[in-house]
C-alpha cells in the first residue's frame, strides 16, 4: 500500500515535470499552469497559518502585494536585468514580506475569529490605498514595470514554471514539517479550542504570530513571482481583494489544514477561473458561472474536497472489510470537530 | 477658514453618515443573530440601487416611492437566500459564511454586469440636481432627504427591536441561541426574518447610495470593506456601535478630505481602526470575544 502511494506520488511528480515540455508551444495552457503553481504555493503558505490555526485571514494579499512591489523596486533601483537573477531575489522578497507581517500580525491577532477576518481585510485596503497614494515609491496608479525576461516566447513560461515548482515543493516541505511537529500540534490545538490550549501551556500568542509570519513569506514570494511573470504591477491587481478570496477559496475547497488541499484546490480553481474569464470575461457571465460552481461545492462538500473524499474512502474501506476494524482515530482528518452552536 | 471647512465636513458627514448607518446596521444585525459575516451586503446595496434605476427608467417612479416596492422585494430575497444557502452552513461558520456569501455576491455581481454592463450609472431626479442654502453652505436636497430617510428607518428598526415581541425574540436569539430555543422561540424563523431585514436595509441603503453616487457592479467592493470596518469599529453585533462608527467614519473622511487631501480620507479611518484595535480590541461597544460558555 505504501509502495503504491510512493509510486503514485512519483508518477505525479514526473507528470508535473514533463507537462510543460509536452505542450510547450501552447502558451495559453502553460500560462495557466504557471498561475496554478503560483497560487498553489501561496495557498500552501496561507494554509500554514489559517488552515492550522483556524484564524481565517482574508488579508494575505497585503504580503502578495508587498512581495510584488519589493521585487519591482529592487529590480528598478539595482538595475537588475531580466533573466534568472530576479528568481534569486525571491527569498529576500519573502523575508521582506515576513518582516512586514510581524507588526501587522501583532495588531490583527489581538482579536479573534470574525473580527480577525475583518481586520485583515481592512489591513489589505490600507495597503492598497498606500500603494495608490505613496506615489514617490510605488508610482501610484501608473504602476511599475519589471525587466522583461530575455527568453524567446516559445519557452518563456518554462523557467517560471520550474522555479515556481521548486518553491512550491519548499512550501509543501515546510508545511509538512510544521504539521508533524509539536509546534504544529500546538497550532491545531489553538484551532480546536484556543482557551483550553492556552490553559494547557501552549503559548498561543507567539505560536500564532510565528505561523502568521511563516505563511506570509510564501505569499510574498508568490507575489514576487506573479509580477515578474506578468511584467507590470498596479495597486489594484496586487493588493487585490480577489487574491485574498482566491487563497481562501483554494485552500478551503481542497481542504483546510490538509497538505494536499491547497494543491488540489489550486488545480481546480485557477484554470477554471482563467478559462471562464477567457471565454466569458466580456459579459460578466464568468462571475455567475464561477460563483455557482463555488456555491455548489461549498454546499455539497462543506468540509472541502480532501476531507470529504477521505472520510468517504475510509467508510467504503470499512464496509468492504466488514469484520476487520478500521480504527476511526487513525484517519488523518483535519481536527476541526463539528462545533455545536450556541 | 479652516473652522468653516471642518463644520462643512461635519455637516456633510452627518447627512451621509446615516446611509452607512443603515447598511451597517443590517450587517451587524445579521452578524449578531446568525453569527455570519455577510460579504454579500455590499452587492445587495448595489442591487437595491440598480432596482431603483430600473423602476425610475421603466415606470418613472420617484426614488422614495420606489422604496416601497424595493424594501419588501429585498426582504423576500433575503429570506429566500437564508433559506436556500445560509441555513445549510452547519459548521465552521467563519470561513463558510464568508465563502458562501462571497459566491452569492459573485453571482449577483455577474448578473448585474450581464444585464446592465459595467458602465457607471446615475439616478436622476429634481432633488438630486437642485441645491438649498443653509447657513452659508449649499447642500443638495437629496442629502437632506436621504438623511431623513435614514433617521426614519433607523428609528423604525430600533422600535422593532426594543419595543415589539419579535424584537424580544431577536434579542434573545442574539444573546444565546440555545437558551432562546429552549424557552420556545423559533430561532430559525427569527434568523430568516433577521436576514430579510438586513437585506432590505441594504436595499434601502442602496436607494440612498444610488441617489448620491454614480455606481457600477464593482462599487460593491469599496462598500463592503467600509461596512465591515464600521461593524468591527463599533463592536460586532452592536447596533449603537454601528451607528456611531458610521458617523465617525464619514465625518472623519470628509474632514480629512477637505482640510488635507481627498486621497487620504479613507486611510485616516483605517488608521483609526488600527489604533483602536491596539487599545480596545473588542471595538467601541463590543464584548470581548472569547470562550462561549
Amino acid at each position: 500500500m505504501k509502495a503504491l502511494r510512493t509510486l503514485g506520488l512519483l508518477a505525479l511528480l514526473i507528470l508535473v515535470l514533463v507537462f510543460p515540455v509536452l505542450i510547450s508551444p501552447n502558451n495559453v495552457v502553460t500560462d495557466m499552469a504557471v498561475f496554478t503553481l503560483i497560487y498553489a504555493m501561496a495557498a500552501t503558505g496561507w494554509n500554514i497559518f489559517s488552515g492550522y490555526t483556524g484564524y481565517i485571514s482574508i488579508g494575505h494579499a497585503v504580503y502578495f502585494g508587498v512581495g510584488a512591489y519589493t521585487l519591482a523596486l529592487i529590480c528598478q533601483y539595482w538595475n537588475i536585468p531580466g533573466g534568472y537573477l530576479p528568481f534569486l531575489l525571491l527569498p529576500l522578497v519573502g523575508l521582506v514580506a515576513g518582516t512586514f507581517a510581524i507588526p501587522l500580525g501583532f495588531i490583527a491577532l489581538r482579536v479573534r475569529k470574525y473580527a480577525f477576518a475583518v481586520t485583515t481585510i481592512a489591513l489589505m485596503f490600507i495597503f492598497q490605498l498606500l500603494a495608490y497614494n505613496l506615489r514617490g515609491i510605488t508610482n501610484g496608479s501608473l504602476g511599475l514595470y519589471l525587466p522583461p525576461p530575455p527568453w524567446s516566447s516559445d519557452i518563456i513560461d518554462l523557467p517560471f514554471y520550474y522555479v515556481t515548482f521548486i518553491l512550491l515543493l519548499v512550501s509543501i516541505g515546510v508545511s509538512w514539517r510544521i504539521r508533524h511537529s509539536k509546534y504544529g500540534l500546538g497550532l491545531l490545538a489553538i484551532r480546536d479550542d484556543e482557551d483550553r490550549a492556552f490553559g494547557l501551556g501552549v503559548k498561543t500568542g507567539p505560536y500564532k504570530l510565528v505561523a502568521y509570519v511563516v505563511s506570509t513569506i510564501f505569499v510574498g514570494m508568490a507575489g514576487g513571482m506573479f509580477v515578474y511573470f506578468i511584467g507590470t504591477i498596479f495597486p489594484q491587481f496586487t493588493f487585490d481583494p480577489i487574491v485574498d478570496v482566491n487563497l481562501t477559496t483554494i485552500a478551503f475547497l481542497g481542504g483546510l489544514g490538509t497538505l494536499a488541499g491547497p494543491l488540489i484546490g489550486a488545480v481546480l480553481v485557477v484554470p477554471l477561473q482563467q478559462w471562464l474569464t477567457l471565454q466569458f470575461g466580456g459579459s460578466s457571465l464568468n462571475l455567475i458561472l464561477f460563483g455557482s460552481f463555488l456555491l455548489v461545492i461549498l454546499l455539497v462538500m462543506p468540509r472541502g474536497i480532501v476531507p470529504t473524499l477521505q472520510s468517504k474512502w475510509l467508510s467504503w474501506k470499512a464496509s468492504r472489510l466488514k469484520g476487520a476494524r478500521v480504527s476511526a482515530t487513525r484517519q488523518e482528518r483535519p481536527a476541526l470537530v463539528d462545533r455545536k452552536e450556541g | 477658514m479652516a473652522v468653516s471647512l471642518i463644520i462643512e465636513g461635519v455637516v456633510l458627514g452627518i447627512l451621509t453618515g446615516g446611509v452607512y448607518a443603515l447598511m451597517a446596521s443590517g450587517l451587524t444585525l445579521i452578524f449578531g443573530v446568525l453569527e455570519i459575516i455577510n460579504v454579500a451586503q455590499g452587492i445587495l446595496v448595489i442591487l437595491g440601487a440598480y432596482l431603483t434605476f430600473v423602476l425610475e427608467r421603466s415606470l418613472h417612479l420617484d426614488l422614495f416611492v420606489g422604496l416601497l416596492i424595493i424594501m419588501p422585494l429585498m426582504f423576500g430575497l433575503g429570506v429566500l437566500l437564508e433559506w436556500a444557502f445560509i441555513r445549510r452552513i452547519k459548521w465552521d461558520r467563519v470561513t463558510l459564511s464568508i465563502l458562501v456569501t462571497y459566491a452569492i455576491a459573485l453571482i449577483i455581481e455577474g448578473a448585474l454586469g450581464y444585464f446592465f454592463t459595467t458602465n457607471f450609472v446615475e439616478l436622476h431626479s429634481w432633488y438630486i440636481d437642485a441645491t438649498v442654502q443653509i447657513g452659508g453652505f449649499y447642500i443638495q436636497y437629496i442629502y437632506i432627504f436621504v438623511f431623513l430617510l435614514s433617521v426614519v428607518l433607523l428609528a423604525g428598526l430600533f422600535l422593532l427591536i426594543y419595543r415589539t415581541a419579535f424584537g424580544r425574540q431577536l434579542r434573545a436569539s442574539m444573546q444565546n441561541r440555545t437558551a432562546a430555543s429552549l424557552i420556545g422561540i423559533n430561532v430559525p424563523r427569527v434568523q430568516a426574518i433577521t436576514f430579510g431585514i438586513g437585506v432590505s436595509l441594504a436595499g434601502a441603503g442602496g436607494v440612498a447610495f444610488g441617489a448620491t453616487n454614480a455606481f457600477n457592479p464593482a462599487s460593491s467592493y469599496d462598500l463592503i470593506y467600509r461596512l465591515l470596518v464600521i461593524i468591527v469599529l463599533g463592536g460586532m453585533g452592536s447596533l449603537g456601535g454601528a451607528l456611531i462608527a458610521s458617523l465617525v467614519m464619514v465625518i472623519l473622511g470628509d474632514v480629512v478630505a477637505l482640510i488635507w487631501s481627498p486621497v487620504w480620507s479613507s486611510t485616516a479611518f483605517f488608521v483609526l481602526l488600527v489604533a483602536l484595535l491596539l487599545f480596545r480590541p473588542q471595538g467601541l461597544f463590543g464584548r470581548l470575544e472569547g470562550r462561549k460558555q
